[in-house]
């Protein structure tokens, strides 16, 4: 087996290799896929806790007088209105309205945010935003490379929390609300604590300094443990974001799609008053419509549709999937697909072709699952 | 390490087969351990004939499918139900109640040992 000399480590990934992980390749870095069965890390997270690496994403500080109205300009949303210890998510645009990245940006101070970029498109993303910066009072710092991020996620998140965080915590942790942020002391270590994530499940991203992160981990996973936490990789991450009807970058989102056929016309806002970079392009693909949609499919059958298979309706190809699996929560398989505007209303029955046998689908809302609250 | 049974034969393509007639066919741990959860099987059908070294079904993974191929020629008796409605029982499984088809054998294609096996793939006899 060759060892690659130019695959990226996080800080933790010798706990990841001492715990039996099966590592993969995701944008340069070796991450772990999973530690031994992907389904049952998929179900510990809804009915427990999975404790996740994600310290491949980008960490990018944004700060200064301009702090808002520069990220105003530089992404679609409008970010100059978020309260200060409450996050957004957004895209970032080309000037044709092509999307380079979904991320979410965190608002820490009246003139302090964080932004975090997919791992993948980290150093494209800080690219964008230092040349954006010009005419901004402005400073644009990435800290990437010195910041590790775990993620605890599933109902039994906030109790492994509150076991961590010192007595005059707790409360902070309770009255946490979902994309909210502040600083907290988990296990003794200073961190930026969100609850944010990426399952559809309730749980919290702790931001942390490399050093720091290794006895993180530790402490959560010992914690966690009792609880019915596992560590999970990112074999599981996809299937429960897919069930979560959340969209992946480099599947459901590219750079020859806008917001608008992929569902997110609302994470643009032309009520700010910056001309950000592909507002011309957005508004007039707004007016005229998208002519493909992303759409949830159902499948009747029990083989699941995969990235890349086409989409047929009485025997013509009328779109792709982006992503697909079998669901582990719902018995059936989901997949998303980009289909023709016209056949995106729920109940539409179409085909998928899977390796030449035309099975079929339907259209379904999204997302395929939503937690209890 | 994945686990290698001694009683078995096996091909190049990760089947076992034993020794009974007609002869019964699976899937090793190594393929199993590979794949990863297995989430849903495409078995040939019983009556249907088989030929060595063709894709005779499919196996399908949370993120992948791979081809099922023969590992023998000739007609297939039976067909594993019960490792079609609970696909997991090849990862839980494989050589016993993760058994696959059985054939009634014309014409056998290249088999390995359990020994030559093992080497090749890096798994551990029983």
């Amino acid at each position: 087996m060759t060892v690659s000399t130019t695959s990226k480590h996080t800080a933790l990934h010798d706990e990841h290799a001492a715990l039996g992980a099966s590592f993969t390749d995701f944008g340069g870095w070796d991450m772990p896929l999973k530690y031994g069965s992907e389904l049952a890390e998929h179900r510990a997270v809804r009915a427990a806790a999975g404790l996740f690496d994600l310290s491949h994403m980008g960490e990018i500080r944004v700060t200064g007088p301009d702090a808002g109205t520069f990220l105003n300009t530089a992404l679609v949303g409008n970010l100059a209105v978020v309260a200060v210890g409450k996050a957004k998510y957004s895209l970032i645009c080309t000037s044709e309205g092509g999307i380079i990245d979904d991320l979410i940006t965190y608002r820490l101070g009246e003139t302090e945010y964080l932004v975090v970029p997919n791992a993948g498109n980290a150093p494209t993303v800080l690219a964008a935003l230092q040349e954006r910066a010009a005419g901004f009072d402005v400073t644009v710092t990435d800290e990437s490379a010195e910041t590790s991020l775990i993620a605890v996620q599933g109902p039994a998140a906030e109790a492994i929390l509150l076991e961590l965080v010192p007595a005059e915590q707790q409360e902070l942790v309770t009255g946490m609300k979902y994309y909210a942020a502040a600083e907290a002391t988990v296990a003794g270590t200073q961190v930026l604590l969100a609850r944010t994530g990426y399952t559809g499940e309730d749980g919290f991203e702790l931001y942390v300094p490399n050093a720091g992160a290794a006895s993180l981990w530790a402490a959560l996973l010992e914690i966690g443990r009792g609880h019915g936490l596992i560590p999970c990789g990112l074999a599981s991450r996809d299937s429960l974001r897919l069930e979560a009807g959340m969209p992946l970058y480099g599947q459901e989102l590219t750079r020859d799609l806008t917001p608008y056929e992929a569902g997110l016309g609302p994470v643009v806002s032309f009520k700010k008053e910056e001309d950000f970079v592909g507002r011309a392009a957005l508004e007039a693909r707004k007016a005229e419509g998208a002519t493909r949609t992303l759409v949830g499919l159902k499948g009747l059958g029990r083989r699941a549709a995969r990235a890349h298979y086409p989409v047929l309706k009485d025997g013509t190809v009328v779109g792709e999937v982006t992503s697909g699996a079998p669901s582990p929560t719902l018995g059936y398989p989901v997949a998303l697909a980009y289909v023709e505007a016209g056949l995106a209303a729920p109940g539409t029955t179409l085909d998928v072709d899977l390796r030449g046998r035309p099975e079929p689908f339907e259209v379904v809302p999204l997302p395929f699952y939503q937690r209890q609250k | 390490m994945s686990t290698v049974l001694p009683t078995l034969r096996y091909s190049a393509e990760h089947e076992w087969i034993d020794d009974a007639s007609p002869a019964k066919i699976g899937i090793s741990q190594v393929a199993a351990d590979t794949l990863g959860d297995v989430v849903y099987v495409d078995l040939p059908e019983a009556g249907s004939t088989v030929t060595a070294g063709e894709a005779c079904g499919e196996i399908e993974s949370t993120k992948s499918v791979s081809e099922l191929f023969s590992p023998v020629t000739g007609t297939v008796v039976e067909v594993n139900a019960e490792a079609a409605e609970n696909p997991a029982l090849l990862n839980e499984d494989p050589y016993g109640a993760g058994w696959l088809f059985t054939v009634e054998v014309d014409e056998e294609g290249p088999l390995l040992s359990a020994q030559e096996y093992a080497e090749a793939n890096g798994g551990e006899l029983a």
